[in-house]
């Protein structure tokens, strides 16, 4: 079945998810690709951040010999909002409101990329060193 | 529509470091955009932002908002109407014309904005109009856990819209709308994805006018600001 994960600002199409329920299915070797979160035998891991998977619910978590990973789980351990709808079938996993409240603490502007009218990407962090403006605009 | 203005700004003070960026809050992604950026022929990056990511990070609730951001990253006044205030509801709905009070008033908060601005660019870390620490903390509160909700509605809505299901788009475009009513940023893009023109149309003016004594555009905290 052809699922479309929306994570965070992500999108993928998974070659081989399975939703029951309110549980989204990956296999484990599609996560990273998917959510930018992998399995180590620390536990979840994005980058140097792990989050262990909670002591005696790794069923709730990884099924069929380790094989299957339930990102459903996984947000709400993150405490990422998770909707889906079932036809089209299509998962949207949003941002954890307390850790962007915690990182804007820092004061530190969050980065984006974002393409121009050309199709050429930019990051906000390509222009360290400037006074930004950064102002919202729309057509509507 | 601000472009031009940006652009003025940007030959004025561009070699003193200082750099518009606009986003154009937009579903309809760079068909949408793209008459008002070719016409104000920008020198200053433009971007496109579809899904609505910048709102979301910065917590822009409406258009013109605007952040400003120091040479290192970080977030030396945060987002609040860019000189933008509530003139234009007294504005003639049939004529568009506001009244010459409102036209006036309009005129002296965009000046005081910018001027806040090149205050900004010529004193840098000094000038007046930067808050400190402790006070952008507190406003960068961040979004509760029902606005972090409401945006991944907005999020799934976009997608369903993108992918050819209007009516699914809605619903979670109304939820997200529910979860975050003082956005009007997520009311006016799913009425301009529903039909065009209703965006500045009759669901617009209803919602304004349900408004009551309350602000369309929040009040700008600055020095010299109308109110």
């Amino acid at each position: 079945m052809a699922v479309t994960v929306l994570w965070e600002d992500r999108e993928a199409l998974p070659s081989d998810a399975s939703a029951e329920g309110d549980a989204l299915w990956l296999p484990v070797n599609e996560l990273a690709a998917s959510t930018a979160w992998e399995l180590k035998p620390e536990g979840a891991c994005r980058g140097d951040l792990c989050v262990p998977l909670p002591a005696g619910r790794e069923g709730g978590f990884l099924r069929d010999g380790g094989r299957q990973f339930n990102l459903t789980a996984l947000a709400g351990l993150l405490g990422q909002p998770a909707l889906h709808e079932t036809a089209p079938a299509v998962w949207a996993f949003g941002e954890a409101g307390g850790s962007r409240r915690e990182s804007l603490q820092s004061l530190e502007a969050p980065d984006f990329t974002l393409p121009d009218l050309n199709g050429r990407m930019h990051s906000l962090s390509d222009y360290r060193g400037k006074k930004v403006l950064l102002v919202s605009w729309a057509s509507w | 529509m601000d472009l031009p203005v940006w652009q003025a700004l940007y030959e004025e003070l561009g070699e003193q470091g200082f750099l518009p960026i606009a986003v154009a809050l937009d579903t309809g992604g760079a068909d949408a955009a793209r008459e008002w950026i070719e016409r104000a022929k920008p020198t200053y990056p433009c971007l496109i932002d579809q899904h609505h990511v910048v709102a979301r990070l910065y917590d822009m609730i409406n258009v013109p908002n605007a952040v400003w951001i120091d040479e290192q990253g970080r977030i030396v006044r945060t987002t609040e109407p860019a000189g933008a205030g509530d003139g234009f509801r007294t504005m003639d709905r049939t004529t568009f014309q506001m009244s010459p009070e409102a036209i006036e008033g309009y005129r002296q908060r965009r000046e005081v904005y910018l001027n806040a601005l090149r205050d900004w660019v010529e004193h840098g870390a000094a000038s007046r109009h930067l808050l400190a620490a402790a006070e952008a903390r507190r406003r960068l509160a961040g979004p509760s856990e029902e606005q972090a909700l409401a945006a991944t509605h907005f999020r799934l809505a976009t997608w369903l819209h993108e992918h050819g299901e209007p009516g699914a788009a809605q619903r979670h475009f109304h939820e997200a709308q529910r979860l975050r009513p003082e956005s009007w940023a997520y009311k006016r893009q799913a009425w301009a994805l529903e039909q065009p023109g209703l965006a500045g149309g009759p669901p617009f003016w209803a919602a304004v006018d349900a408004l009551g004594e309350r602000r369309y555009y929040p009040e700008i905290e600055m020095e010299g600001m109308p109110r």
